[in-house]
């Protein structure tokens, strides 16, 4: 039994097939920082805690330190660096240029990446919608109001409608519901 | 994380026998294995990866003799949305999208939520000792940080609560977990599968070693479709294990009650139900008389380890709660707003 057997695998990264030889431990997170050279995905806390590291594994939104790159040989993946189109930003980058919806930048990538999930997904269909399917992301710079002023831009939501969160992301009561 | 050998399998046949090797463990989200193998928590020799199986229909979901069918590797994200989730178990749905994140429900595994370890700090630290993660090293717990931890069912040896949202719901709605193993088939009711810690706190279920769960059932349960409510209450607004959850459901004869599903999840090593309390329900008008009886009765024996005892309160009000919005429809649930 070799506990330290390399292992070959092929993914493709932003449509780029890319081969590699990995141990069974690496994260995908590490081999796209530490092997495909591909740093705009972010390690936060490597727990599934932060959303930093999320990217779209065939169009779904995961957090890559939670799973193997051997897990995902032959898989489609999308990080960052794979959002714009040549000179042309992701719609979600714009909006979050123009909404001023970062400080430091650290949770960017992830949060971007998140939001790309969300939009795919067509679940969110209010602003308090967004806000929950957003809340795998922290943002540890507060930036939340201008997150989510973002996305719901691009999506077309309206701000400051009844039912509609109202400035503060802050404090509902009430059940959790589906 | 620790090396390990990994394999693939392709269907359950493959999987089985690579299953029931000493040291081996099957990984389908990872969201919690890999994890706790980061921390040094688990640390198995091999990792069977068993999402191939989702091509041998395991992740089907589907009606079945009336009720309902979930494939092990169906996404906890997939069954929350699912048409069939959504309008006859609206309770399941609540329950699913009230844990963890939108990210983890992609990835995580019907099978693998089941499979979810405490969220213990003593269990995660490998630096401090525990019963369940080291047996015989004792129980810093109960006299340390227990906020997040039980009130009903402890032992001596372990206060650790079961983390998920989804299995308050299973257990509400009677559901059976499938298996299969070399030895072939077999079929645990929910109320089963999951144990209490008493001098064992290290077996968290009665799954057997490779025993390989391949599905879930859940029973018809039309008549609570229109009155069903999942409260969870936590110390932030979303992303966050419960203190208490309460999944509710009520069958209801314009004020009479027929019929009643009460499960607590944050207050034990399992999804916490008590039928008696159920029953002493039917027949007596839905309001709180009756509903803070039935959370004095489901809550009978409770009892809290410092920073945990405002459960006890906390418990109570929030089965009350999870009832009245019960009754007051599914529909009223999802709003949260008059």
């Amino acid at each position: 039994m070799d506990l330290y057997k390399q292992y070959p695998i092929r993914l493709r990264i932003n449509e780029q097939d890319r081969d590699f030889e990995v141990e069974s431990w690496v994260t995908l997170l590490d081999l796209l920082r530490e092997r495909a050279g591909l740093t705009g995905t972010k390690k936060g806390c490597d727990h599934g805690q932060c959303g930093a590291c999320t990217v779209l594994v065939d169009g779904k939104r995961v957090n890559a330190c939670l799973t193997l790159a051997v897990m995902q040989n032959g898989h489609d993946v999308t990080t960052i660096e794979g959002m714009a189109k040549g000179e042309a930003l992701h719609p979600l980058q714009q909006a979050f240029i123009d909404q001023d919806a970062f400080q430091c930048g650290y949770c960017t990538p992830g949060q971007i990446c998140s939001a790309a999930g969300l939009i795919a997904e067509g679940q969110a269909k209010t602003v308090d919608d967004v806000r929950e399917l957003m809340s795998g992301n922290l943002c540890r710079c507060g930036a939340y109001p201008q997150i989510r002023q973002a996305v719901c831009k691009v999506m077309g939501i309206e701000e400051g409608k009844a039912g509609a969160a109202s400035g503060a992301d802050g404090f509902t009561t009430g059940p959790v519901l589906a | 994380m620790n090396p390990f050998v990994f394999s693939q399998a392709r269907d359950v046949d493959a999987a089985l026998p690579l299953l029931s090797a000493d040291g081996a463990r099957p990984v389908a989200g990872g969201t919690n294995l890999l994890d706790l193998m980061k921390e040094g928590v688990m640390t198995p020799s091999q990792l069977v990866d068993i999402n191939p199986l989702e091509h041998a229909g395991l992740d089907v979901i589907e009606e079945h003799e009336g009720g309902l069918r979930l494939g092990a590797l169906a996404r906890n994200a997939t069954t929350a949305y699912h048409d069939l989730v959504r309008s006859r178990y609206p309770l399941l749905s609540a329950a699913i999208l009230a844990g963890a994140s939108p990210q983890l429900r992609n990835m995580a595994t019907n099978g693998g939520n089941l499979l979810q370890r405490t969220r213990c700090v003593y269990f995660y630290d490998i630096g401090t000792p525990c019963n369940k993660r080291e047996p015989g090293t004792g129980c810093p717990a109960k006299n340390g940080i227990n906020r997040q931890l039980a009130i009903l069912g402890t032992s001596e040896k372990c206060i650790a609560t079961h983390p998920s949202d989804m299995c308050v719901a299973l257990r509400a709605l009677d559901a059976t977990v499938h298996v299969k193993s070399n030895q072939g088939e077999r079929a645990i009711p929910f109320a089963g599968f999951h144990r209490l810690p008493g001098d064992t706190p290290e077996i968290d279920t009665n799954l057997q070693p490779g025993e390989l769960i391949t599905h879930i059932t859940l029973p018809d349960a039309d008549r609570f479709a229109e009155h069903s409510a999942y409260v969870k209450v936590r110390d932030r607004l979303s992303y966050a294990f419960a203190l208490v959850s309460v999944a509710a459901a009520l069958d209801l004869d314009g004020g009479t009650i027929r019929a009643a599903r009460i499960a607590l999840g944050g207050v034990a090593h399992k999804p916490w139900r008590v039928e008696a309390a159920e029953a002493a329900l039917v027949g007596k008008t839905a309001g709180d008389a009756a509903f803070e009886a039935a959370a004095d009765r489901i809550l009978e024996g409770a009892r809290g380890y410092g920073q945990n005892a405002f459960k006890l309160t906390l418990a109570k009000n929030a089965i009350v709660q999870a009832l009245t919005t019960a009754m007051r429809g599914t529909e009223f649930a999802k709003r949260g707003t008059e």
